[in-house]
């Protein structure tokens, strides 16, 4: 009784040797592992994210490389001051995710939600900033379909720049929206105390999305806003 | 093993810094003329940017081999994407016989 016992722990517990991890799960090794085995994770569905934007891209390349006097005109149509400043608070909005991601991994539960809280406020912040600049759009009939209106030259042209426009930063808006949402959880979790020094992966692997978020657009600003300037 | 590295505040700052620099360097030079270099440089800047944002704000830097492999994909696969579909679409009118 008492030696099937001992097996039946050992069984469940493999490593018995090794003090007990409430937040191991049981088919990893250790927390190095089970951490890297999230992080690898995360990186292989960014991959993934990586080429599902990339459909669009291809798209823009091609129709650029056809149209490029077109897509100069309607790109010089976009607020470059509203774009620069998207930019810049996207960047700053990554910053505090960095930091929000330190704070967890340094068991400081307040300074993690105060990063989680600044992130999300840029995020708001960077979304209203497109709705101002999606309500310019729809003013200046720049919206793709029967209304669409374009001054320039070779208007059915400028209409596919503002397609892959709006399913450009749409999709992008679309994810800081699902970021926005996922960063709440992380409040929510940090603030239950779920983080500590020992284990703080959903905020890491979060902070990634973030992070990947704020490269698309990195690229999608000089590639939409910056198209011919200085003529 | 990936280490579990904690880096100083001031490194996040520093980058930070650095990608705000870029980001004012990349709309000042739209607004020069560098004929067929403008969308080459502005490119790079980003790419410039964005490796940065994944070696120091994503920890690549500390990461993986396998991590870096992983990620590395991305950008072999979005290349054969890129470069397949222009090969395909730019040499449509090509005729050799």
């Amino acid at each position: 009784m008492h030696r099937e016992d001992a097996i039946g722990a050992a069984v469940d517990h493999p490593s018995t040797a090794t003090l007990h991890e409430p937040e191991l799960k049981h088919h990893f090794d250790d927390m190095a592992q089970q951490r890297e085995a999230a992080t690898l994770g995360m990186w292989l569905f960014l991959a993934t994210e990586v080429l599902f934007f990339g459909g669009l891209f291809a798209a823009y390349m091609l129709y650029r490389v056809w149209y490029p006097g077109t897509f100069a005109d309607a790109s010089r149509s976009l607020d470059i001051t509203l774009g620069t400043i998207n930019t810049a608070v996207l960047i700053t909005s990554s910053l505090t995710m960095a930091l929000a991601v330190r704070a967890a991994a340094t068991g400081e539960r307040r300074a993690t939600m105060t990063g989680i809280v600044l992130t999300m406020a840029l995020g708001v912040v960077f979304l209203g900033i497109k709705g101002v600049e999606y309500y310019e759009k729809f003013a200046e009939h720049h919206v793709p379909g029967p209304g669409f209106h374009f001054e320039g030259q070779a208007p059915e042209r400028a209409q596919l720049f503002f397609s892959l426009y709006f399913a450009m930063t749409g999709l992008h808006a679309l994810h800081m929206i699902i970021g926005l949402g996922i960063m709440a959880v992380m409040l929510y979790m940090a603030w239950r105390g779920a983080f500590s020094r020992r284990w703080h992966t959903p905020v890491e692997i979060s902070g990634l999305y973030w992070h990947f978020v704020d490269i698309v657009w990195i690229f999608l600003f000089p590639l939409l806003y910056l198209v011919d300037r200085h003529k | 093993m990936s280490q579990h590295v904690i880096v100083p505040r001031t490194t996040y700052v520093a980058i930070y810094a650095v990608l705000m620099v870029l980001t004012g360097l990349t709309t000042a030079v739209a607004f020069l003329d560098l004929g067929f270099a403008n969308p080459v440089v502005a490119l790079s800047i980003a790419v410039v940017k964005a490796s940065i944002v994944v070696l120091f704000f994503m920890h690549m830097r500390w990461s993986s081999r396998l991590t870096m492999v992983v990620a590395g994909s991305a950008i072999f696969w979005l290349g054969i994407m890129l470069v397949l579909t222009m090969s395909d679409y730019t040499t449509r009118g090509w005729a050799w016989f």
